[in-house]
């Protein structure tokens, strides 16, 4: 089985890299490794006194105490030539706790200054010293009402850098979260479901996790990207009859090396009490898969154009199954020039399918 | 996805004074048409013109037909990987096991492989052999069947000449050329009528009453290419032992021109993506260059074409 080193970098970052060890934790024990960075202390403390702290420990975190200031320049430059010698010792131990290291996960914001500015320095140091394994971002793209002026700025600046440095990047805007969490409020709320749904099943909820604080106002979309996360690393910790290795997503969408940036997109965002799944609900998993809200950011391939397309299952779909659903959206939707890549795993868990 | 289940079988045998060196027989998946990883195209190329250069023989089965007959023959309604894998140890199966040699039911073959290339694979250019069976059932179905020979033998003669890859939905209206017309135009005929011309056949019988099958529908000349006389391009191998739950079973291998659409449209498809270069850079970081690509569009064409003159 190979192993993936999660790289979570500021505010944004870290925040969702705990939900995300929250589930991976409830799911599997702990076999990948972490490295915590954030120029400030807030997140890695309130990490280290929750929970979570018995999961980490100050190997890994590297942390300063008055932060990038939202200034893009200040965590790359800065902070990046400050700590870099750190960095590098983190993430080689990481390393050699893999048996076999496949990818660095690096989650951040773009909009910010430690995520955006030092979390793209990383790329370049990552790039240097591991050119063999592969590098997925999964960065959060400002939304319209963002509260970081400087957000443009900082954004333009990294992209520039993911342009050249990472692998594969996974772009999640806000107000796509934001808009998921509503139509699941929708649907709970309206109780046309009524007792049918599962709580914890919500791809929202945190409920079921170590963690017991409150839940803040970002944990519902937080949640969502972890969920992706997790979706994206199954395959490397449970087996399957058809199950794929992340460089093979690199390998099928990727084809042309600048053009690595992948709209995802989840479905259920919640299941029913009834595990076995009808044929006509798994195809309505299906087509919600490909609709414009399931996915975490904001943008229309339908109306545009697909260049390839990635269906990641889990649970008990069957070949039979996928053949079916294939098949409909070949002649259906729209124009494909490169068709899609198919992966299963074949453990039952009702979790959630997504597709890139 | 196209993965190659090389067993990698080194025989010496000796023929007339002479040694002669049975390198790779390699067994070869086609990908699944529409369930697909993106570049299988690309990787289905590379392996097969590398496989053509190095083997003796390719034994090719398509996941397509596979499923079909998953789905109509065994009636499975929820096919996973194992039921096809299960149908392709069958074909593979009755292929392979032990059948009598050939002075006779008192010994069995003892050489196999050098056997089915001695038949099937008299010309180095033309390597593509694939299985049919019959029959092919679910469990339940095989409790109300009979079998006698003339039938299953009628049928797999159809299979063959009509390209189909299972018992069901055969074209019967497939009917070989007749005797006498010159070669060139009854090339073209035969590919208006989408007539399947053969190089070589084995069949291989199993079961009850064995020795009794007419096989005189298979030493048709007709079915086969005109620099070959039926007498050289068909074999039989029998054995009384039954091979599975059928009472009688038969399977043929070929080498004919079953793969020229198939691999006709793979190459194609590869084509297309070649020309905008797409995913070549993710094959250029690993040591293959563009030239690799080229050449084994050429060697595929080159097998297409030369399948396509018979």
């Amino acid at each position: 089985m190979t192993q993936s080193v999660i790289v979570q970098v500021g505010q944004c970052g870290n925040q969702i890299g705990c939900c995300f060890w929250d589930l991976a934790l409830r799911e599997h024990a702990a076999v990948n490794q972490a490295v915590l960075i954030d120029m400030e202390e807030g997140v890695v403390n309130e990490i280290l006194q929750g929970p979570l702290r018995d999961v980490f420990d100050s190997k890994q975190l590297i942390t300063d105490i008055s932060g990038s200031g939202n200034n893009w320049a200040v965590g790359h430059k800065v902070f990046g030539s400050r700590y870099q010698e750190e960095i590098l010792e983190k993430l080689r131990k990481s390393a050699e706790h893999c048996d076999c290291l496949q990818c660095f996960f690096v989650i951040h914001s773009m909009g910010g200054g430690t995520g955006s500015g030092l979390g793209t320095y990383l790329l370049k140091v990552l790039e240097d010293e591991f050119p063999e394994v592969y590098r997925f971002v999964t960065s959060v793209y400002p939304s319209g009402e963002d509260d970081v002026i400087t957000s443009p700025y900082n954004s333009i600046l990294a992209m520039k850098e993911l342009n050249e440095h990472a692998d594969c990047v996974l772009p999640i805007d806000n107000q796509s979260l934001f808009d998921i969490i509503s139509k699941i409020d929708l649907v709970v709320n309206s109780g046309k479901l009524g007792t049918t749904i599962k709580p914890k099943s919500l791809v929202t909820s945190s409920a079921g996790t170590f963690k017991k604080w409150q839940e803040k106002p970002f944990d519902a979309m937080n949640n969502i990207v972890a969920n992706l996360l997790l979706s994206l690393t199954s395959s490397a910790r449970f087996e399957g009859s058809l199950n794929m290795d992340l460089n093979e997503i690199s390998m099928n969408l990727v084809p042309f090396p600048q053009l690595h940036y992948l709209v995802s997109s989840l479905t259920p965002l919640y299941t029913l009490a009834d595990v076995n799944v009808p044929p006509r609900r798994l195809d309505q998993m299906f087509s919600d898969a490909f609709s414009k809200d399931h996915q975490l950011i904001r943008a229309d391939p339908k109306h545009s154009l697909y260049l390839a397309c990635a269906l990641m299952v889990r649970g008990n779909v069957q070949i039979s199954d996928l053949r079916r659903n294939i098949e409909r959206f070949d002649c259906v939707f729209f124009k494909i020039i490169y068709v899609y890549c198919l992966r299963q795993c074949s453990r039952v868990l009702r979790r959630p399918l997504c597709k890139f | 996805m196209a993965s190659i289940q090389a067993s990698v079988k080194n025989k010496v045998r000796e023929t007339t004074g002479r040694m002669v060196e049975i390198n790779v027989d390699e067994r070869l998946i086609l990908p699944f048409g529409n369930l697909k990883v993106i570049v299988q195209n690309y990787n289905s190329v590379l392996t097969l013109s590398h496989l053509y250069r190095s083997s003796d023989a390719l034994l090719v089965h398509e996941n397509d037909a596979v499923h079909k007959i998953c789905a109509k023959l065994m009636n499975i309604k929820q096919i996973s990987f194992s039921d096809i894998n299960q149908v392709l140890a069958h074909q593979l199966g009755s292929v392979f096991q032990p059948t009598y040699s050939a002075e006779g039911s008192f010994h069995y073959r003892r050489n196999p492989l050098g056997d089915l290339m001695e038949n099937l694979v008299p010309h180095p250019e033309f390597k593509m052999l694939g299985v049919r069976n019959i029959p092919q059932m679910s469990e339940n179905s095989l409790a109300y069947s009979t079998f006698t020979w003339a039938g299953l033998l009628k049928h797999l003669r159809q299979m063959l000449i009509s390209n189909a890859k299972m018992e069901e939905g055969i074209d019967w209206q497939i009917r070989p050329p007749l005797p006498g017309l010159p070669s060139l135009s009854k090339m073209s005929l035969n590919k208006e009528l989408h007539f399947n011309t053969s190089i070589a056949n084995l069949l291989i019988l199993r079961g009850k009453d064995v020795h009794s099958a007419d096989l005189e529908g298979f030493k048709d000349p007709a079915l086969y290419t005109s620099w070959l006389e039926p007498v050289n391009a068909f074999n039989v191998w029998r054995t009384q032992r039954a091979f599975s739950k059928y009472e009688k079973s038969a399977a043929l291998v070929s080498n004919s021109q079953f793969l020229v659409k198939p691999l006709d449209m793979i190459v194609g498809k590869a084509w297309n993506m070649f020309a905008s270069k797409a995913y070549v850079h993710q094959y250029t970081k690993f040591g293959i260059e563009e030239e690799d690509f080229l050449d084994s569009f050429a060697l595929l064409e080159q097998v297409v074409a030369s399948y396509c003159t018979l």
